[in-house]
């Protein structure tokens, strides 16, 4: 289980980017977290990731503090970042370094044939289009079987078909192992498409307004009225997190903050 | 099944900007930078073979590589060649240490940055001709000054394209190394050296172009030997024939060690090497 407790980060030049963000993730679950620019959703994600420390609070996986990058957690950025001067196995195959050749070439090879870019396998980044550069982010963080899988707004540069085409095809890969994935999104179709769990963030500082629970079967119709239901209170919800005359939920939840007259 | 397409065709474009040129194209595209000096050439010894001319001052190309001839015969020319190759490669090779390591230093570390740039730039705005009459003074005439002038040379442009590329190394590629948890060798081994090299191999080159520069510099001020000696020589016992040699040879050899440069890193950069392609067409 990933457990985030009262996780705020001030930058250092004064910029108050999160406040107070609890959540608790389980095992294999999806979350997508949605929220207006600003909101601290990329700042939570690096926190999440070991790659920003947070000011106060703590990130846990399994009772295991997270303040440095850990084995068991990957991220997908927005941009593919692939080294551009490894070949596409090779770059899919950069974080098993530490396995024999032989082991590593097969894991890479079924790796390539399940993002469907078997063919190339020897090709050099720059050849590859938008959409097969993320499917081969994808296998690169896929591979070493992490158990919580981050994802900052990784569809986000890719045009609608590319986009939805990705969206299935991760859900197709998550049910091979069934990692934990927290998605950074600002497209309410994809998070209602993707998560279990909807976080819904307001800004300044960035902080948690909102959950809501998506109970959806898998595979999802984007076309059905249940599943507009759920985009739409995802909106309103979204709506109302940017209106600053609404108090946040949390804020009449804790004890002691609800009587706070 | 329509969401396919899109990516089809995406996948399609790259893949024909990257495809070889024609056979032809190919070698013909380079044929064609030959052709004017080829008729320049001819045209000057038509003029001369007409008498036009008599060609004393301007020696038609057969003269030229009569010279050549004759002094590759006399086994003179291996012997200027080799001293100056010998100059340039050991001046080269100092230059490219120095530079190599102080731009890394620089560039990893920007407190060496703040010490150490500021006097490297100031050093670097001084004509390295001017160093001369110290090198003179403090090293003598013979090999140690001319070869430490060439060094100068080379340092330069070797220490800024390092420290540079260097600094302009992604963020977000370093990231990626930090995401996969590698160690300080590692990262500098697999993300930073491979990200620097090509900038590397540019700046190499540079530097051997003003090492070819400064090791005439350095002939014409004092030599007994040397394509620079041959130069001087020539001007002073007015064989013009001689000097055009002399420089076709600097042209030949200047030309050839930047290709074995190219060469070597090739197989480091093919990773890149068809977008310079594309580009340069």
């Amino acid at each position: 289980m990933l457990a985030l407790d009262r996780v705020s980060k001030t930058y250092p030049n004064g910029v108050h980017a999160l406040a107070r963000f609890s959540a608790e993730i389980k095992q294999g679950e999806i979350v997508a977290i949605i929220g207006g620019s600003g909101c601290g959703k990329s700042t939570l994600l690096r926190a999440i990731a070991g790659l920003d420390r947070a000011s106060s609070g703590t990130v846990t996986l399994d009772g295991e503090a997270i303040t440095s990058p850990h084995a068991k957690i990957g991220i997908i950025f927005q941009e593919p970042r692939l080294l551009p001067w490894l070949s596409v196995a090779d770059n899919i195959g950069f974080g098993l370094a530490d396995l024999l050749a032989a082991e590593r070439r097969d894991k890479v090879a079924r790796a390539l044939t399940r993002v469907g870019l078997a063919d190339k396998a020897q090709a050099w980044p720059r050849e590859l289009s938008g959409g097969q550069a993320q499917r081969v982010a994808i296998a690169r963080a896929l591979v070493p079987q992490p158990e919580v899988l981050l994802l900052d707004e990784p569809f986000s540069a890719l045009d609608a078909f590319t986009r939805r085409d990705l969206q299935d095809h991760l859900l197709d890969l998550w049910a091979d192992t069934r990692p934990t994935l927290i998605l950074v999104t600002h497209d309410v179709d994809e998070a209602v498409v993707l998560a279990d769990r909807v976080l819904v963030m307001r800004p300044r500082p960035g902080r948690l307004f909102d959950q809501i629970e998506i109970n959806l079967t898998r595979p999802r119709d984007r076309n059905s009225p249940l599943f507009e239901n759920f985009k739409r209170s995802v909106l309103t919800s979204l709506d109302r997190s940017l209106d600053r005359s609404v108090p946040d939920r949390d804020a009449t939840q804790g004890p002691g903050q609800a009587m706070w007259w | 099944m329509i969401s396919d397409v899109p990516v089809l065709q995406q996948s399609s474009e790259p893949a024909e900007g990257v495809a070889a040129p024609s056979r032809l194209s190919r070698y013909a595209r380079p044929m064609l930078g030959l052709l004017l000096p080829l008729i320049l050439a001819l045209g000057w010894e038509l003029v001369v073979w007409s008498g036009w001319s008599n060609g004393r001052l301007v020696p038609p190309p057969s003269r030229v590589f009569a010279t050549i001839a004759d002094l590759a015969g006399s086994g003179e020319l291996l012997r200027h060649i080799a001293a100056t190759m010998w100059r340039v490669g050991l001046g080269f090779a100092f230059g490219v240490i120095a530079g190599t390591l102080l731009g890394a230093i620089s560039g990893y570390w920007s407190l060496a940055r703040r010490l150490l740039d500021p006097t490297v730039q100031a050093l670097r705005a001084i004509p390295s001709l001017a160093w001369v009459p110290l090198f003179i003074l403090w090293l003598g005439i013979f090999e140690t000054s001319k070869i430490v002038l060439i060094a100068v040379g080379v340092f330069f442009p070797v220490y800024l394209g390092v420290m540079g590329a260097i600094l302009s190394v992604d963020r977000k590629i370093f990231e990626v190394g930090r995401v996969f948890r590698l160690s300080g060798p590692a990262m500098i081994r697999r993300i930073l050296l491979p990200a620097v090299l090509p900038a590397y191999v540019v700046s190499l080159r540079v530097g051997l172009g003003l090492g070819w520069m400064f090791v005439v510099a350095a002939e014409l001020i004092g030599a007994s030997e040397g394509l620079g000696y041959l130069l001087l020589d020539g001007q002073q016992l007015g064989k013009p024939a001689q000097i055009m040699a002399a420089i076709v040879i600097f042209a030949i050899l200047g030309k050839l060690t930047d290709w074995l440069i190219e060469l070597a890193a090739m197989p480091f950069l093919r990773w890149q090497d068809a977008f310079g392609r594309t580009k340069g067409a």
